[in-house]
């Protein structure tokens, strides 16, 4: 084959793959841009002007927005949102890390089952999964009136509008996506570090912790983002179980753009949010890094210590 | 795609960015409001006309837009809107918002035509206005119907209980509550009502804009706080029929609703006072038909079609010719059907707070997530 | 079960915690009382009254209107631009752009297409939704369908290529076939989002054209109703249906 030959090879080469990624991805990309990078942006561009009196935006540079967010009241709500959307996560994966572990050592057939099971309420509507809520925790509900029969209590307790309610709320609307990510990566794991680790005479306590919690910290990490992120954005839950009384950054979101009419500080509001989405996914792909690195080797190094 | 990001591009798209936005504030400032009723075509053939209505969710006949067709010809959509907020984020959006007729309470109505965006009633195609007690034609939001029409008013009060408590005399029943009714109570959540129990416990103006006194009533909120329930503007009622609550901060309409399921729930104004608030009906002006929104205005004011809607949401109507005709019978079982409209002036009508709006937003959110 | 040992507690917790409240739902529904709390009798007179239910009926039309629309764009261009990604440009980055708005939370895109058809003058309709729905269930077929191709041997496309055959008809006779299933998984999936969605829809949609869930939030927020529950059970069964069809189609086995 000649020189020229393989040249104009190449050249068609990668014609062709311009060819396909501008008919291919183009579309879609183009389609990303306009409906999600730039509305995004214009959060960010909104952040930095002054409202107008009857909504919209009076085009002033200002950064009083990011000022204000720092005045007690606002910094009460994002420490009370951090507060409960952690709590809600903590809650998620001591529920949902044993759980996926279980569905991994059922037979594989029953995986399947039992994974789509944790599914399935996942796909019925979110606001209808809150509302149970409401019937299950009401004072005239069935789990007060069940502990009365029994005689635990004496009268119903106020378990509704509280923010215990709040984070059963967004626990039992999360739940799914801690044990899927947790799931996959205990599935993943290779049994035979554990079985090396306990071979080598560790208790399964100490295999556990050694080697399977470092080895799935990714996938606890997604399962963590996964939970945290989208209770820290919640409006629903808390205006539904919290009866109000519980205010989170994302009730204090949707009010500004859809009641107070204070569009620049409701931006800077979701720009907080977003951040803190991107820190979680920083943090979280450098302990994967440096486990797929590390958990390895020092397994490795157990089994060659032997 | 990896060039999109560097920082050139991202320049060129604020650029791009700024120069659409530009373009939209020259656009907008053409807005404004002028003074001048609308200007309308008798001749109009109102079956060439549709109608979009946007009314609080549940505060009218379920049949009224078949029953409106069917009267006038044109036919007509109710949408639902759960609040006053809800709807003015909606029509201050930007934009033509679909809707030909709000349903907003008196002093939203007013900040909507400060702000340019609702038309003045041309009171030629509303013959039916003159059917309206005098009282209601000189609220303090809106003297002399310009561009608003009250569609039902009442007052705030407390709806309680009458056989599990006495009857409450004082605001702070709610906001100091007995130990019998810690956790038993609820108040209104939206801005304006959230405060009014406090402001007038505290003897301050329901449209006070003063920040001194706006502080003492956020402190005598906050302190209210954990004997609440909740804070609901919306199932109250149905909280007492199920025996959740004991007593709540009402509107006198909606207490109706809980006493038509259950006898023993009665509402009382406390003896610091109240507010009168009335809902009002505005035409946009973005509507392409406001005669048909003249004549669906028109026909509400209608003195039957009015006490149908009296007898339907049990809410009293600023409409004399109506009243006239229901209010005694609808007394007999709902007491706060039977007041006066000078009874009803007592209360302190309610105003926008123009420039000290954010204030009281602010202590709202101070307030409930104390 | 037998081998789980302690296993057995957090495993069945998990369960009875996910499912007890869906059945409750289900089994009041079938209340005879007005009282969401009390069981009187059976009774199917909340399916009656949720049937009759016009606002419930509009919201349904909506939805579906928004639903089909959005499941047939973000399934082309999904599916596009996952051939794309992963065929002919090979960049992580590439990548996590087209996945990114099935991960921004639903609270900032939508204030930012709020914001964004404000400012060019897009009236808020079912239209609206519908554009916003596709951006992120394109970002779900997408991660579906490049899943899938990770998976699937790219040699026979290159054999068709080397054999002279043109980008599109190769897509059109080697890698549409090969990728029917994730695609239709993923048609699935955007359609089941789509027809759940609340924040988005709430924040884009016109006052005039309610979706379902906003439907269902303000008949939640006007207080506890049996209808609800009746819904509850109607849209439940329909969820689950597409799910297990979906697990037919696809044999997902691993990729759950």
């Amino acid at each position: 084959m000649s020189a020229s030959t393989t040249q104009s090879g190449r050249g068609a080469a990668r014609r062709r793959a311009l060819t396909g990624r501008a008919i291919f991805a183009g579309p879609g990309l183009l389609y990303i841009t306009l409906f999600m990078t730039i509305p995004v942006l214009l959060v960010l561009v909104y952040s930095f002007f002054q409202r107008g009196r009857f909504g919209g935006i009076v085009w002033e540079f200002t950064l009083e927005n990011y000022v204000r967010a720092f005045e007690p009241v606002y910094l009460n709500v994002l420490s009370n949102s951090l507060v409960i959307a952690g709590t809600t996560t903590v809650f998620a994966l001591v529920i949902g890390y044993p759980t996926a572990y279980a569905i991994t050592r059922l037979p594989k057939r029953w995986r399947t089952v039992a994974l789509v099971l944790v599914v399935l309420p996942f796909w019925t509507n979110f606001l209808i999964r809150t509302y149970a809520w409401i019937v299950l925790l009401n004072s005239e509900g069935p789990i007060n009136s069940s502990l009365v029969d029994a005689g635990i209590i004496s009268a119903p307790i106020g378990l509704l509008y509280t923010p215990g309610a709040v984070i059963v709320g967004l626990v039992y609307a999360y739940l799914p996506l801690v044990i899927l990510p947790v799931y996959a990566s205990i599935e993943r794991l290779d049994r035979q570090l554990i079985e090396a680790a306990s071979n080598l005479g560790a208790s399964r306590v100490r295999a556990f912790f050694d080697v399977t919690l470092p080895l799935t910290l990714p996938g606890v990490m997604i399962g963590a983002i996964f939970v945290f992120v989208p209770s820290l954005g919640n409006f629903v839950v808390p205006e539904l179980l919290g009866g109000g009384k519980t205010v989170m950054v994302g009730n204090l979101i949707r009010d500004q753009f859809l009641e107070a009419r204070d569009w620049p500080f409701g931006a800077v509001l979701a720009l907080f949010v977003i951040s803190l989405l991107v820190i979680l996914f920083a943090i979280q792909a450098a302990i994967s890094r440096r486990i797929n690195g590390t958990g390895k080797r020092y397994a490795a190094k157990q089994v060659t210590h032997a | 795609m990896r060039r999109s990001l560097t920082p050139s591009s991202v320049k060129k798209t604020g650029a791009i960015l700024a120069t659409a936005v530009s373009a939209a504030l020259v656009l907008s400032a053409c807005g404004g409001g002028d003074s001048g009723a609308a200007d309308l075509d008798p001749e109009a053939d109102l079956t060439q006309q549709s109608l979009t209505v946007s009314n609080w969710a549940g505060y009218y006949p379920e049949d009224m837009a078949a029953k409106f067709q069917e009267a006038v010809g044109a036919p007509m959509t109710i949408t639902n809107h759960a609040t006053n907020e809800e709807i003015m984020a909606k029509l201050t959006a930007g934009g033509d918002s679909g809707i030909d007729v709000a349903f907003v309470s008196g002093q939203f109505a007013q900040a909507l035509n400060e702000a340019g965006l609702i038309e003045q009633i041309n009171a030629e195609f509303v013959p039916n206005l003159s059917n309206l007690y005098p009282e209601a034609q000189e609220l303090a939001y809106d003297p002399g119907n310009k561009f608003s029409v009250p569609y039902a008013w009442g007052t705030t009060g407390i709806c309680y209980r009458s056989d599990l408590i006495d009857e409450p005399t004082s605001w702070n029943a709610i906001l100091e509550p007995s130990a019998e009714n810690q956790g038993k109570v609820t108040a209104l959540a939206t801005e304006r009502w959230l405060m009014l129990p406090a402001q007038k416990a505290l003897g301050f103006s329901a449209n006070t804009t003063d920040e001194a006194e706006m502080e003492q009533v956020k402190q005598k909120l906050i302190a209210a706080k954990p004997g609440l329930l909740a804070y609901d503007d919306t199932t109250f009622y149905s909280r007492l029929v199920s025996g959740e609550a004991n007593a709540v901060v009402a509107w006198d309409g909606w207490c109706n609703y809980g006493t038509a399921e259950n006898p023993d729930i009665k509402f009382v104004v406390p003896s610091e006072g109240s507010d009168l608030w009335a809902d009002t009906m505005v035409i946009l002006k973005t509507s392409k038909n406001k005669e048909a929104a003249h004549a669906y205005i028109n026909y509400i004011l209608d003195p039957a079609n009015h006490a149908w809607v009296a007898e339907n949401i049990l809410y009293n109507v600023p409409n004399k010719a109506a009243m006239d005709q229901v209010g005694a019978a609808l007394a007999e079982s709902y007491p706060p059907m039977g007041v006066t409209p000078a009874q009803l002036l007592e209360g302190e009508g309610l105003v926008d707070l123009g420039e000290a709006g954010p204030l009281y937003t602010k202590i709202a959110t101070e307030v409930t997530s104390s | 079960m037998r081998n789980l040992g302690w296993l057995r507690v957090p495993f069945i917790f998990t369960y009875a915690f996910l499912y007890i409240p869906i059945a409750v739902l289900v089994v009041m529904s079938f209340n005879a009382s007005k009282s969401p709390f009390v069981w009187t009798g059976f009774s199917t007179q909340w399916y009656t009254a949720l049937f009759n239910n016009e606002l419930i009926r509009q919201g349904f039309i909506n939805t579906m209107i928004v639903a089909v629309g959005a499941t047939i764009l973000a399934t082309i261009l999904g599916t596009l631009l996952a051939i794309g990604v992963s065929r002919y440009f090979r960049s992580a980055i590439v990548e996590a752009y087209s996945l990114a708005p099935a991960i921004i939370p639903d609270l900032v895109l939508a204030i930012g297409l709020l914001a964004f058809f404000a400012l060019v003058g897009v009236t808020l309709s079912l239209f609206s939704v519908l554009l916003a729905h596709v951006v992120f269930g394109m970002a779900f077929v997408a991660a579906v369908v490049i899943a899938r191709i990770g998976q699937t041997d790219s040699s026979l496309e290159e054999a068709s290529r080397d054999l002279g055959a043109g980008v599109v008809t190769t897509f059109r006779k080697i890698t549409l076939p090969s990728l029917a299933p994730a695609i239709i998984a993923g048609a699935l999936l955007v359609f089941t989002l789509s027809l759940d969605e609340f924040v988005i829809a709430y924040f884009t949609n016109g006052p005039t054209t309610p979706t379902l869930p906003i439907v269902i939030y303000s008949m939640v927020r006007f207080g506890v109703t049996p209808e609800i529950n009746a819904l509850a059970a109607l849209l439940l069964l329909v969820s689950f249906t597409i799910v297990i069809s979906a697990q037919r189609i696809t044999r997902l086995t691993d990729a759950v």
